[in-house]
């Protein structure tokens, strides 16, 4: 696909492509294509403010690492990018964020088709009580996007392989999810995700629960992923963020401290805030 | 009565050896309190125990064998009268004689010869309470004197009061266990005598069930069967309409409070709904019998249905409404134990909040459903007032629920109510009802507990 | 990973109709689904409402009564008495006569036999017991006429409130139409009153509906709570201290403590058919005595009481107790001086919730006989009684019209004294929990 291609399908929901294919845009040098933009967004929780004016692009095929310190509004940040704050009922979010130039907060975007459209993973393993078979199947099922039988065994086939878990659990699909190890369960709920095929992946320390080997299984994926999706990770481990992603945000106190590409915030920051962070002055 | 001044002397004698224990080690103490091992005041308990408890144990044991005792005397005195009659016949005359001493009505004519065995009757209880008192002061004051007289700077008394303390707790505890014991015991006995007469097979396949036994030999038509199937269906069926109305109402109402409503809803309703678990079921009886019954036939006649009165639908829809309450708050328990990340997961892929609760939580939710539907059962099948006020008691073997059923706490009240004989089967037949009853509930409990904490176990 | 296939379902996104249908279809759902749980919601509370609602529109006539004037003329012939009778000839006069006298007085013109008996009607046969007392009271009314107050009989009573129509055909009335005709004729002259009925509340139990009442029955509740609390409470806090706090951590334990569990779930009844074979065919205490009944509640509501306290004691952090260690008391001086008063607010608060339902609990009574039917009220715990629910069943049960308002009256009190109670327990939790 070439970035034509990909300009022409992004405007609007209903006729949106499909996540970029392999080897696309991801790796040239062009300065790369917004696929969500964050502008002015401040959260409040009743009267308390925990997010001040942030604004963050997500780019096509990156992975855009947020940190910074316990209790600095990047988890927040992140929530508002597929409005699961929402179902916080003290929760307000201004500012704008959109997704492929619209608005996401708008009245004509649905909320449960734009977390379909913007996956989640979670920072502790969450499958459900169901079978691995299931748990992949469950979001095709409710947005109805496979025929049950042999359609539905492929999507499942496929996400499991994307997730890099086929080929361990092939022969127990049936078994409960929570059987899997922690780091299998954790490509269980990426594989979840996937399977209804987000454009945009959002993951929400998917590592801190996991011991090293696992972590690092996840972190490999996470970059194949790229090549298909846009990612945005929150993690609180700088090595993982240095390994992992080609943009890096600093938060701290609720405020955006410096987004850079990742290179630059981790040799050259401007700030000294982050400076002192990566560094190991606080945090 | 002589007992409660036994129990007023014991309790002023332990006063006062709380009082004179304190002064005593005070004084042995002199000016340097720092000399007592113990705090003066458990010198005082250490006395006051020693008097309460020995004097306190007279008066329990008495209580226990005074009847028996006194019986036995009466019956030497009356000699070879009664020798020739039957244990029941003594029984009664033995109850005519005690009725009488204490000035109730007695169930015959009062001769000189009963008056007289009254009589003294009630003097050899006056004597021997007279003498219960005096042993028992005794034994409170010996261990007045003797724990009096061990008081001393170097007495551990504190411990030997804690020691006291210890061992009144555990007894406290196994209060619980001696319930138990003494339920299965007495339901026990009982049945065993039961099965004694009518063969065990019999009672839990026969398929009549007609409890009136002929008192006399020669009275004809009542010979007394005693199958209980139709106790149990009728049981089954008015616990089944029950779960029909409870579990559909009882289950959405936790769902929605849990999921759907905003937190002012959940506040009025909440409390308001518990009030409904907190009626008594006798309450619920009264409306089974005087509104809802009335109201079904009602409706039933005018569309041509024929409602008993007494059916078991009317019955069985009351206790419904009785268990509501407690399905949903037992559900409503369960599905707030599922954890927050499975329902953030499911809304992160994009499900509504039906489609979560339906695909996610209830089946994480599961088995502390389960749970409280085995327990609710176990209620239903227990639940007497309701059943007895609206319920029927012929006995009939239908599948009908426009039909009066009985069911086993029913017959177990109409067998135990009124006048009974002791020993006939019909009133052993309500305690083998109640054995049944037991150990069905009991097991219900115990798997539902089971269940419940494995499904703990499974998010913690 | 490069070579796998794009999925293809992705295209879905793109089709918007069906994807619109689709999520319309799936938010229908969503709004059937919410209105399936509102429905059921109000459906609970609609029983409720049902409920009490049906027990109040019966009940509320229960607590106003009918009485009826009559000049009374207090001849000693006719009471069978000396002009200046004592106090023992007063209680032994012919008050029955009197009362019947004072009837036909009231009606002249009604001489036949029949019809005389029709009239006698209009009064409670318990209103000679009035007359009784009246003259008791102040024997020097004896010889004089006066205009006495006296209960209505039932049917009287029912026709004046309402509760019984008037406009049915004359056979399927209580009274026919010349009783109606007398009624009438007394309301005309101002000879029928209603009042607040006081007696409801004071009076034991009664064959007669109109001066029945549950004051037995909640002498026959309070001693038997008594006895329940008096025994329950220290059992069970001693019993809740010693598991939670001292019992050692073995199979033993562990059984009492299942065994606490299971009995909480036990069957009220069985608990009923404990108490006649243990307390009554085997230790021979009195039947239908409130202390028989206190006794089985007792055992009844024990495991509630110990649950309650246990999660009480629980609630207490672990650091009072190491405090308490620390400054050198001993373990029992810790959990009185130190662990047990932190406690006792919501140790309280199940106790008294924990009271409450015995205070309702019916089916154990009815198997230890206090479904007797019992007119004085107990003066102690040993004497025969009932209790209020089980009045409510005896009522309930009763043919006579007249008891159904008051069984619902009876049901009112009984709730009344369960919201109060339940009341306090909240109040107390309230006011006096420590959040830790």
């Amino acid at each position: 696909m070439t970035e034509d291609s990909d300009a022409m399908v992004s405007l609007t929901m209903e006729d949106d492509a499909a996540p970029a294919a392999a080897g696309s845009a991801a790796d040239t040098d062009a300065a790369p294509r917004m696929r969500m933009r964050a502008r002015d967004v401040n959260v409040f929780y009743a009267d308390k403010q925990a997010l001040f004016d942030v604004d963050i692009d997500l780019a096509l095929n990156k992975v855009t690492a947020l940190i910074g310190p316990s209790g600095c509004g990047k988890s927040t940040f992140l929530r508002c990018l597929n409005r699961m704050n929402d179902i916080i009922d003290i929760c307000r979010v201004t500012g704008s964020i959109t997704l492929d130039d619209r608005d996401i907060y708008g009245r004509d975007i649905d909320v449960v088709q734009l977390r379909a459209r913007v996956g989640m993973v979670f920072q502790k393993p969450n499958p459900f009580p169901k079978s691995i078979y299931e748990n992949v199947a469950y979001g095709p099922r409710i947005h109805g996007l496979a025929r049950k039988g042999r359609e539905l065994d492929e999507v499942v086939e496929q996400s499991l392989r994307r997730a890099g878990l086929f080929d361990e659990v092939s022969d127990r699909l049936q078994q409960p999810g929570t059987s899997l190890s922690g780091g299998q369960q954790q490509r269980l709920c990426i594989a979840r995700a996937i399977a209804i095929s987000p454009e945009v992946i959002l993951m929400d320390e998917p590592c801190s629960a996991l011991d090293p080997i696992a972590t690092a299984k996840v972190e490999e994926l996470i970059d194949e992923l790229r090549q298909h999706y846009t990612i945005a990770i929150v993690t609180h481990n700088m090595q993982q963020a240095a390994r992992v992603s080609q943009f890096t945000a600093f938060f701290h106190l609720g405020e955006l401290v410096e987004f850079e590409a990742t290179e630059q915030i981790f040799t050259n920051p401007h700030d000294q805030r982050t400076q002192d962070y990566i560094t190991g002055r606080f945090g | 009565m002589q007992l409660t001044i036994l129990l007023i002397a014991i309790l002023a004698l332990a006063v006062i050896g709380l009082y004179f224990g304190r002064r005593r080690a005070l004084s042995a103490a002199g000016s340097n309190l720092g000399k007592l091992h113990s705090m003066p005041g458990y010198h005082g308990w250490y006395v006051a125990l020693w008097c309460g408890i020995p004097s306190g144990i007279v008066l329990v044991v008495w209580l226990i064998i005074e009847t028996p005792i006194l019986e036995a005397l009466l019956l030497s005195t009356l000699g070879p009268v009664v020798a020739e009659q039957s244990e029941a016949m003594i029984g009664l005359l033995l109850n005519d004689v005690r009725n009488l001493a204490s000035g109730d009505v007695v169930s015959r004519e009062v001769d000189p010869a009963l008056q007289a065995a009254a009589d003294r009757y009630a003097s050899m209880k006056a004597t021997a309470q007279a003498a219960v008192l005096a042993i028992g002061l005794a034994v409170g004051g010996a261990g007045f004197g003797w724990a009096w007289r061990r008081i001393a700077p170097s007495l551990r008394a504190r411990n030997k009061v804690e020691r006291f303390v210890n061992i009144a707790l555990i007894l406290s505890s196994c209060v619980a266990i001696v319930t138990t014991i003494g339920i299965v015991l007495s339901v026990l006995f009982e049945s065993i005598r039961f099965f004694s007469i009518i063969p065990f097979w019999d009672f839990l396949f026969g398929l009549k069930w007609s409890p009136q036994t002929a008192i006399r030999a020669d009275q004809v038509g009542s010979t007394g069967a005693f199958g209980a199937i139709p106790l149990f269906t009728g049981t089954l069926m008015i616990t089944l309409i029950a779960m029909l109305v409870a579990l559909p109402v009882g289950l959405f109402a936790a769902i929605y409070m849990a999921e759907f409503a905003s937190p002012r809803f959940r506040n009025v309703t909440k409390p308001i709904l518990e009030i409904l678990a907190g009626v008594p079921t006798v309450v619920y009886g009264f409306f089974a019998a005087l509104v809802v019954a009335p109201t079904f036939r009602g409706i039933g006649e005018s569309i041509g249905l024929d409602v008993a009165s007494e059916s078991a639908l009317a019955a069985g829809v009351v206790m419904g409404i009785m268990i509501i309450p407690f399905i949903s708050s037992l559900s409503d328990d369960a599905i707030v134990a599922v954890p927050n990340s499975l329902r953030e997961g499911s809304l992160a892929m994009g499900a509504t909040k039906s489609e979560t609760v339906v695909k996610v939580i209830l089946p994480a939710a599961l088995h502390g459903i389960v749970a409280a539907c085995l327990l609710a059962v176990s209620r239903a099948i227990g639940e007497t007032m309701i059943v007895v006020m609206a319920a029927g008691l012929a006995a009939n073997l239908t599948a009908n629920p426009l039909d009066a059923v009985t069911t086993v706490t029913v017959q177990i009240v109409t067998l135990l109510v009124g006048d009974q004989e002791f020993d006939s089967a019909k009133t052993l037949a309500a305690f083998a009802l109640g054995l049944m009853l037991f150990v069905v509930t009991l097991a219900l409990n115990i798997f539902a507990l089971h269940i419940a904490r494995k499904y703990r176990e499974q998010y913690d | 990973m490069t070579d796998i296939a794009e999925p293809r379902l992705a295209g879905a996104w793109q089709d918007a109709d069906w994807t619109k249908r689709r999520l319309r279809r799936r938010y229908r759902a969503e709004r059937r689904f919410k209105a399936y749980g509102l429905v059921a919601v109000f459906v609970a509370l609609g029983f409720l409402a049902l409920l009490i609602g049906s027990v109040i529109v019966e009940g509320y006539p229960a607590f106003v009564r009918t009485s009826v004037a009559l000049e009374v003329d207090f001849d000693p012939k006719v009471l069978g008495v000396g002009e200046a009778p004592t106090a023992e000839e007063l209680q032994r006069a012919d008050y029955g006569k009197l009362l019947r006298e004072a009837v036909f007085a009231a009606f002249p013109e009604v001489t036949s036999r029949k019809e005389r008996r029709k009239l006698l009607k209009l009064v409670s046969t318990a209103a000679r017991f009035e007359l009784r007392e009246l003259l008791v009271d102040d024997p020097s009314i004896v010889g004089t006429t006066r205009r006495v107050w006296l209960t209505a009989s039932s049917d009287v009573d029912m026709l004046n409130k309402g509760s019984a129509p008037r406009d049915v055909p004359e056979d399927e009335r209580r009274l026919d139409d010349q009783q109606l005709g007398w009624i009438d004729t007394l309301h005309a002259a101002g000879f029928v009153e209603t009042g607040f009925n006081g007696a409801f509340f004071t009076n034991a139990d009664s064959r007669e509906p109109e001066i029945a009442g549950i004051g037995g029955a909640i002498a026959g509740s309070f001693y038997m709570l008594l006895v329940t609390l008096v025994l329950t409470f220290p059992i069970g806090v001693t019993a809740a201290i010693y598991l939670e706090e001292f019992a050692p951590k073995n199979r033993v334990t562990d059984m009492i403590e299942v065994n606490i569990n299971n009995l909480a779930a036990v069957p009220s009844i069985v608990f009923g058919l404990l108490g006649l074979a243990v307390f009554i065919n085997l230790f021979h205490l009195p039947r239908s005595a409130p202390i028989v009944g206190g006794l089985t509640l007792t055992l009844m509501t024990l495991p509630t009481i110990i649950i309650a306290a246990r999660s009480a004691l629980k609630a207490v952090p672990p650091s009072i107790r190491e405090g308490a260690y620390g400054v050198g008391a001993s373990p029992i001086q810790m959990v009185f001086h130190h662990v047990l008063p932190l406690a006792t607010p919501g140790i309280l608060t199940g106790t008294i919730i924990g009271m409450a339902r015995a205070l309702g609990e019916t089916a154990p009574l009815l198997m230890i006989g206090m479904v007797a039917f019992i007119v004085d009220i107990p003066g102690s715990p040993f004497d025969p009684a009932t209790a209020l629910p089980v009045q409510i069943f005896l009522w309930a049960d009763s043919p006579e019209r007249g008891f159904v308002e008051k069984v619902s009256a009876a049901i009112l009190v009984l709730l009344a004294f369960l919201i109060a109670m339940n009341a306090v327990a909240i109040y107390l939790r309230r006011r006096f929990e420590v959040r830790f």
